[in-house]
């Protein structure tokens, strides 16, 4: 295990991940005004790894996260997802958006549609699919993340976990070949962290790809192949989930003694 | 007082009052849905992009929520019939009327739409659909939900209003009050029955439109209360 | 006077329609907002009957239009026998009007004040008028100004259908020159942009009181929140 403050992390494992990274970042920065969130952040994440990024309020993991699926645009860098080139400006959005998924802290479900509205909106609208097959995946997707009852439900009859697994099944059903997860245990109480946490570990299993923005270390460790802890908009540590028992740098010990 | 009523002799004109009663309904209706639409292009051209538009939309509202109705009804009469267009006097009506309601149906849709959380949006963008697809789904269709009870107020006031077309000599409900008045000289209760026939068509108003509303906003019908 | 044209005459006549449309607006607003201040409290008044007969006449008068409901008190004066100046009638339709809707609002504003602010001053043993006096009326006043001030616009407003019955504000002032110049659009445009000046900066004033408002209201309410041991 490496100490990695700038460089480009690579997972300690060996990896047998076939050619081009589902994620890479190269020196990424990003301003908000005068305050400069991201400060040259790099890493790569092949296909079918499970990757944490953890870090204290401001140190940039939402932020590199959002950047991803373009919610932010960079200031310079580069970032490449599934082929396609999110820091240049005359990207095809809608195809990037059917690549990658993403699930949000406030689930931001739809509120005036049932659980299975929310879930084939974007099936028919953007993939034109026909209602009927449209359903189907609905269904499949809602039996994946334990709700297969619930889909005439209102979000406003759901509990906040119940939501959160509606919105995770909202971005499967798009089909996209890599998750990313803003925080989305951040909200919730914390007896209904777990379901949301194993549905989240059932997909790792699978095989997803997947970023996760994350304060659960525990789940961090045990699920994710590699944890990258953020400092002050750099990437400052990275290493697989042991990584957390033996830190490295005092920064990531004072962060693991102190919490958020 | 010795006055005496004699309601007798104004309800004798029953037909003119229900005549009445049926132009002011043609005059509201169409208005109402001319309106509407009117209204809320108006609220996306205000939210848009381009500010010429931004700034067009923003000048027309505040014009016409700010000069009476009688004014406006005036100035289209009159002004069309300077600029050369033989209108009747329906067509301007209704026409008043319809670029009336649309400056307030503006304000109305504006503020449901811009009441959509942020991260509603956000989703929608990142599931992949298009800009007009998000507007579509995600902000029109539940900020018409989320207004209606406003809109539906707004459109009873209308029909209210559609009484000062009888001053250009629309023949609805109160000018029929007007011209049944001066044939029985019972001012009085020419008026009062008038009174009565539009507090029974705002009556029949909201709940025709309470109707459609739970006819088409499914969620409401479902749980009951709008949120 | 008579030339084809407007001249200064015709505009200093107009403007003194237009005091007059300010002299019937602040008729209406005072004396309906005395008026609707008695509303407001009837209508959330605990005896049932009083609530019941402020609710019906509430909706008798805002499912009338105002047109209506003035042709009522004009004609209806003359029933009574008085021989009075059209703005006496204007005066008391006005009046009517304005108190159901502002009682509307103001009941809305007063309903408004937190739940637990009525909870607080009743632990603290404060009677019902005073719960009323001392802790929520001075708060719903603050929540309802802004709905007031826009309220103004449409009392200025409907000032313009006194016309109508003879009372020369704004509006029939125009008409009586018109009669004279013959140019109704002109006439009715200026008039429009009198009416313009008198309700824009109303307009203008309480969105700026409503946004001052939410302001305050972001920054917390005077509720203590619970501190855990």
């Amino acid at each position: 295990m490496n100490l990695a403050r700038d460089a480009a992390a690579q997972p300690s494992q060996p990896a047998a991940s076939p050619a081009q990274p589902v994620v890479e970042l190269k020196d990424v920065h990003k301003s908000f005004g005068s305050n400069q969130v991201l400060k040259g952040v790099s890493f790569a994440i092949p296909r079918g790894q499970v990757v944490a990024i953890i870090g204290k309020s401001g140190s940039g993991k939402s932020t590199a996260l959002r950047c991803i699926d373009r919610l932010e645009i960079i200031d310079s860098g580069t970032i490449n997802v599934c082929g396609h080139a999110v820091h240049d400006p005359a990207i095809d959005l809608r195809q990037l958006r059917q690549d990658v998924g993403i699930v949000f802290q406030s689930y931001n479900l739809f509120p005036h549609l049932t659980v299975e509205q929310n879930i084939t909106l974007a099936p028919k609208a953007v993939k034109n699919l026909p209602a009927a097959k449209a359903r189907e995946i609905a269904a499949r997707t809602l039996q994946q993340v334990g709700l297969a009852d619930k889909a005439q439900a209102y979000p406003e009859q759901l509990s906040g976990g119940q939501q959160q697994r509606v919105a995770i099944a909202r971005s499967l059903a798009m089909e996209p070949q890599v998750m990313l997860f803003d925080e989305v245990t951040s909200a919730l109480d914390p007896q209904l962290t777990g379901e949301v946490l194993r549905v989240i570990e059932a997909l790792a299993q699978g095989g997803m790809t997947m970023v996760l923005v994350t304060h659960e270390m525990e789940f961090a460790a045990r699920v994710a192949d590699t944890i990258i802890y953020m400092h002050e908009g750099k990437v400052w540590e990275t290493g697989p989930g042991d990584m957390l028992k033996h830190p490295q740098t005092a920064e990531l010990r004072d962060f693991l003694s102190h919490g958020l | 007082m010795q006055y005496e009523f004699d309601f007798a002799s104004v309800l004798a004109n029953w037909p003119q009052f229900l005549e009445g009663a049926w132009m002011t309904i043609l005059l509201s209706f169409p208005a109402t849905v001319i309106g509407f639409v009117g209204g809320t292009l108006l609220a996306i051209g205000r939210r848009g992009d381009t500010r010429w538009l931004v700034k067009a939309c923003g000048a027309y509202v505040e014009v016409l929520r700010n000069t009476p109705l009688l004014v406006q009804v005036f100035l289209v009469f009159f002004g069309l019939a300077s600029l050369g267009f033989k209108v009747s006097a329906f067509a301007a009506a209704l026409l008043t009327l319809v670029i009336n309601v649309a400056a307030y149906t503006c304000e109305i849709m504006r503020a449901g739409m811009d009441s959509i959380h942020k991260g509603q949006i956000e989703a929608a963008e990142c599931l992949g659909l298009t800009r007009r697809q998000v507007y579509w789904h995600v902000v029109l269709r539940p900020a018409m939900e989320k207004v209606y009870p406003a809109l539906t107020s707004q459109f009873v006031l209308l029909m209210l209003a559609s009484s000062i077309t009888s001053q250009i000599s629309v023949e609805e409900l109160t000018a029929v009050a007007a011209r049944v008045q001066s044939e029985t000289f019972r001012p009085f209760e020419a008026y009062i029955l008038v009174a009565v026939a539009y507090l029974a068509l705002s009556l029949l108003m909201r709940l025709g439109l309470w109707v459609f509303g739970q006819i088409v906003f499914t969620r409401q019908r479902k749980l009951g209360n709008a949120k | 006077m008579i030339d084809g044209g407007l001249n200064s005459y015709h505009l200093q006549y107009l403007l003194f329609g237009a005091l007059w449309t300010i002299g019937l607006s602040l008729i209406a607003f005072v004396g309906g907002g005395l008026a609707g201040g008695v509303i407001a409290l009837c209508r959330v008044s605990p005896i049932k009957a009083v609530r019941w007969a402020t609710i019906a006449w509430i909706q008798i008068i805002q499912g009338t239009p105002l047109l209506v409901v003035l042709f009522l008190c004009y004609f209806g004066l003359s029933i009574a026998g008085l021989e009075l100046p059209a703005i006496v009638a204007a005066s008391i339709a006005m009046i009517v009007y304005v108190s159901a809707y502002l009682g509307e609002i103001w009941r809305g504003c007063i309903e408004s004040v937190p739940r637990t602010q009525w909870e607080a001053a009743e632990c603290l043993a404060l009677s019902r008028t005073q719960r009323m006096r001392l802790v929520v009326l001075p708060q719903a006043v603050r929540i309802a100004t802004p709905p007031t001030v826009g309220f103004m616009v449409q009392i200025v407003k409907n000032t313009s259908l006194a016309s109508i019955v003879g009372f020369i504000e704004l509006v029939r002032a125009g008409q009586l020159i018109n009669n004279s110049i013959f140019q109704p659009f002109t006439v009715y445009l200026l008039i429009a942009i009198v009416y313009f000046a008198m309700c824009y900066p109303l307009s203008v004033w309480s969105r700026k009181l409503e946004q001052r408002q939410q302001f305050g209201n972001t920054r917390g309410t005077a509720t203590p929140s619970v501190t855990t041991a």
